[in-house]
């Protein structure tokens, strides 16, 4: 009885001991990334030019969808468009001739999230089904929903997926809170992540060959950077004050750009590990839904919920200009994959593209 | 004028005493604060709070036109102004952008009009009451509002008229509700009297901003229903109140529950050692990062700076595509470059990337198919198949996984190999085990890694400065300016 009291009390004080470690660890973390902004980015980029004359024009306005347009994404080829809408309908876009080439009903309504395979030959999506399906996009006259496979499934919405780097597997995020890799085939779960404190907004893959990595946002305010190897979350990045709905890496994978709920869009360095820069301005209060970097790293578009596209000098940190892109929120964005295009889709049914 | 306008403020902030209130409306159970436009409401709040400063703000005015009065108005004009002046909007045009957002949240509203949005005109427009903004109340019944549209009908004024569009609704509702019917008309009478008894003024006021609290949450057709919020967002709202109201909901830090489990049986049966474990996790990982070597910011940017300006000419944003952009022009030929496999036909830019790095060598099939031949040159091509092996292994599908690793194994690293690659006694056993025990998609990360940095401190700076790289350069230049050539003497002819 005794010696079990006298247990007690040493597991309890030595987590008073272990706990204060921890703590002073804590501390003298922030003390070292706090050294590392030795100065501002705005001011080590201002020998840079400034980015002048910069023009961008709608080329292309893409309509067919009978709801908020939620998701979209490139087809590796440049020119097609995958896109999801509240309606439940899926369609995959030839943009450059605004056809629409394939379209979709989903069982269920609102589908959150849509992918290309790197192939170009199949898509998924899924939403508040809490499942991602798989939809072959064959030439011929059937039904290409005949063909479907459901390969993920979550215990809520799904929120975004990706294909990795074949059309064998899939990574997605969801309001459960995880990430998780299927492989497509069996259905079966590769990896699961676990580790953030809120739904999973969003995910993005590194786009270095040689890295494993992929990063992901939330509602707990945190990104995380990911091993998908080990599913080992690698880095944590904090400092939005609300939800962060985007994420997407900087073209050479040593960054990441977030888009938040409290109307900034921020740069985090992986190898300062820490926030580099920070784009926001007092007459925007709206939350960023989305953002994607130009193929150089210089620009970084953001949509916006109060129906705007700002485009961000990454550089500099100013805005170089505001677009009044559609008649409702922003909802997502992508720059095409050789960088000559955007791509917007907004709640006002409609996506656009911009030169 | 000033204090005749505040009067009026003042007494419309009493309303909720008097009306059916905006409190009242929709279930009452749901917390404002976690509404996912909550902090969107709150900056736009800030804004009006200081558009209504007595000294600051956007003077209101009681103005008097032919036989009545228009109380409390400010004129676009003078609210544009004011935004100009006070907001770090650039221009006119985003200041009338965001009066626009406001407006249709409802937060002010053109004194005769449904339609919500701001003109830089003479228009009359009101603030609305703090206690119908949408911080403040609930998404409505259509009980509620069938209360509102059945007290218009009561009042034969001519402001007060039903739009068709209310009309339509209101003959919708009517149907909806046939059987409650009397109550709504009842309690539409009720509150018509109240109405009556008020001040002439005062009503002009209060009908204004109860019409305006329907046009943002019934707007008008055609109108953006502000009110509505992400469905991500409003799933994670209901899973919140759920959990709140239900109080015998485990208590996990993770809502909505995870894929696997992740309290241990020991966890539970010890909280104590459990709490110990990670603590020393915590420690543990908290070491580890201390010892990671960090960056500074000023490096970081001059890594972003070079980046840009090695990539500069390849951003369609930055500098004009060429030959054309495709989105511009609507011609396919930048594409149709881009695809092109020919040596004759691959274009400077795709050629000139490849001096970037290695990754981007590879990228380019063209390119990866040139590195490929001057390997064997060397007789080192097996470090790129085995490289390119690898990446494909990490892709591939479960079922042929097994097969793969132990082609991969057998093909380049076990003894007697058809294509043996070079690596050390340490990797080569580690892989050894790995493939034996437990082979997996990334089994033979170590050797990868190793003939990946070979290559790229190796082989690719030699090929980068061949004489094979450098022809393919001058092939690409020459045929550049061989096509220049015609047309300038077409040029010069026609001079």
């Amino acid at each position: 009885m005794a010696t079990e009291a006298l247990k007690v009390d040493g597991t309890q004080d030595s987590i008073e001991v272990l706990q204060r470690e921890a703590e002073e660890l804590k501390k003298r973390l922030e003390e070292e990334k706090a050294k590392l902004k030795d100065v501002d980015m705005c001011k080590a980029a201002s020998k840079v030019d400034p980015v002048t004359n910069f023009t961008m024009k709608q080329r292309r306005h893409l309509k067919g969808h009978l709801g908020k347009v939620l998701c979209m994404d490139w087809s590796t080829d440049k020119r097609r468009i995958v896109s999801s809408s509240q309606d439940g309908k899926m369609l995959v876009w030839e943009a450059f001739t605004t056809n629409k080439e394939h379209a979709v009903t989903m069982p269920t309504t609102w589908v959150m999230a849509c992918a290309y395979g790197p192939s170009g030959s199949c898509v998924a999506c899924g939403g508040l089904d809490n499942k991602c399906t798989i939809y072959p996009l064959s030439t011929d006259d059937t039904d290409i929903s005949s063909k479907k496979k459901a390969v993920a499934t979550h215990t809520s919405y799904l929120s975004c997926c990706t294909f990795t780097c074949s059309d064998n597997q899939l990574l997605t995020g969801s309001g459960d809170s995880t990430c998780a890799l299927w492989d497509v085939e069996s259905g079966q779960l590769i990896q699961s992540f676990h580790g953030h404190a809120g739904d999973v907004m969003s995910i993005d893959l590194s786009p270095s060959e040689t890295g494993n990595l992929f990063v992901s946002g939330g509602c707990d305010k945190t990104a995380m950077v990911w091993d998908m190897r080990f599913g080992e979350c690698v880095q944590v990045f904090e400092g939005h004050e609300s939800d962060i709905n985007n994420v997407r890496f900087y073209p050479s994978g040593d960054a990441f750009a977030t888009a938040s709920d409290d109307a900034t869009c921020c740069l985090f360095d992986l190898r300062a590990d820490r926030e580099a820069n920070c784009y926001k301005k007092e007459s925007i209060i709206f939350g960023c839904n989305s953002v994607d970097f130009s193929i150089s790293g210089r620009l970084l578009f953001g949509g916006y919920n109060d129906h705007t596209v700002n485009v961000w000098d990454v550089l500099k940190g100013n805005r170089v200009t505001i677009l009044y892109a559609h008649e409702n929120r922003v909802s997502c964005l992508g720059v095409s994959p050789d960088g000559t295009a955007l791509c917007t889709g907004s709640w006002d049914n409609t996506l656009k593209i911009w030169a | 004028m000033m204090a005749s306008s505040h009067r009026y403020n003042k007494r419309t902030e009493s309303l909720p005493n008097t009306l059916p209130n905006a409190l009242m409306f929709g279930n009452g159970q749901i917390n404002h604060e976690e509404n996912p436009n909550y902090l969107v409401y709150k900056k736009m709040e800030a804004i009006v709070d200081k558009m209504q400063d007595e000294a600051t703000g956007v003077p209101v005015r009681t103005v008097k036109s032919f036989m009545s009065k228009v109380p409390s108005v400010f004129t676009g004009q003078d609210l544009i102004l004011w935004m100009m002046r006070n907001l770090d909007v650039d221009d006119q045009v985003e200041a009338l952008h965001l009066a626009h957002l406001m407006s249709s949240h409802g937060y002010f509203f053109p004194i005769d009009d449904h339609v919500l949005t701001v003109k830089c005109d003479n228009t009359y427009y009101r603030f609305q009451t703090p206690c119908f903004w949408p911080s403040k109340c609930g998404e409505p019944e259509n009980t509620d509002y069938a209360v509102y549209l059945c007290k218009r009908t009561m009042q034969n004024k001519q402001r007060l008229e039903l739009a068709d569009y209310e009309a339509e609704n209101l003959a919708r509702l009517q149907k909806m509700f046939s059987r409650k019917w009397e109550f709504i008309f009842m309690q539409a009478e009720a509150q018509a009297k109240v109405d009556k008894k008020r001040d002439k003024l005062e009503r002009k006021v209060l009908d204004s901003q109860e019409r305006a609290f329907w046009d943002v949450h019934r707007p008008v057709p055609g109108c953006v229903n502000t009110t509505e919020v992400d469905i991500k967002k409003a799933c994670r709202m209901n899973r919140h109140s759920k959990m709140s109201r239900v109080g015998t909901w485990p208590n996990y830090a993770v809502p909505g529950g995870r894929l696997s489990p992740s309290v241990s049986e020991v966890d539970l049966h010890h909280p104590a050692e459990s709490v110990r474990n990670d603590l020393l996790h915590a420690i543990d990982l908290l070491k580890k990062k201390l010892e990671k070597r960090r960056v500074k910011i000023s490096k970081v940017t001059e890594s972003y700076v070079s980046y840009y300006d090695q990539y500069t000419e390849y951003d369609a944003f930055c500098t004009p595509a060429d030959p054309t952009n495709p989105w511009i022009t609507d011609s396919t030929e930048y594409w149709d470059q881009d695809k092109a496999l020919n040596a004759r036909d691959i274009p400077l830019r795709r050629v000139k990337r490849w001096a970037f790095s290695v990754e981007e060598l590879l990228r380019d099939p063209a390119g990866k198919d040139q590195f490929s031949k001057f390997l064997d040159k060397e007789f080192s091509g097996e470090n790129l198949k085995f490289w390119l092996a690898c990446q494909e292994l990490k892709g591939v599908k479960v079922a042929e996984l097994s097969d793969k690793v132990h082609e991969i194994y057998s093909e380049f690293l076990a003894p007697g190999a058809h294509n043996p690659v070079n690596i050390d006694a340490r990797i080569a056993e580690l892989v050894r085990k790995r493939v034996d025990d437990n082979p997996n998609r990334y089994c033979f990360a170590e050797a990868q890694d190793h003939i990946f940095k070979l290559m790229k401190s190796d082989s690719y700076s030699r090929y980068i400065r061949s004489d094979m790289y450098k022809d393919y350069l001058s092939g690409t230049r020459k045929k550049s300016k061989k096509r220049l050539v015609p047309l300038e003497i077409r040029k010069m002819t026609a001079l």
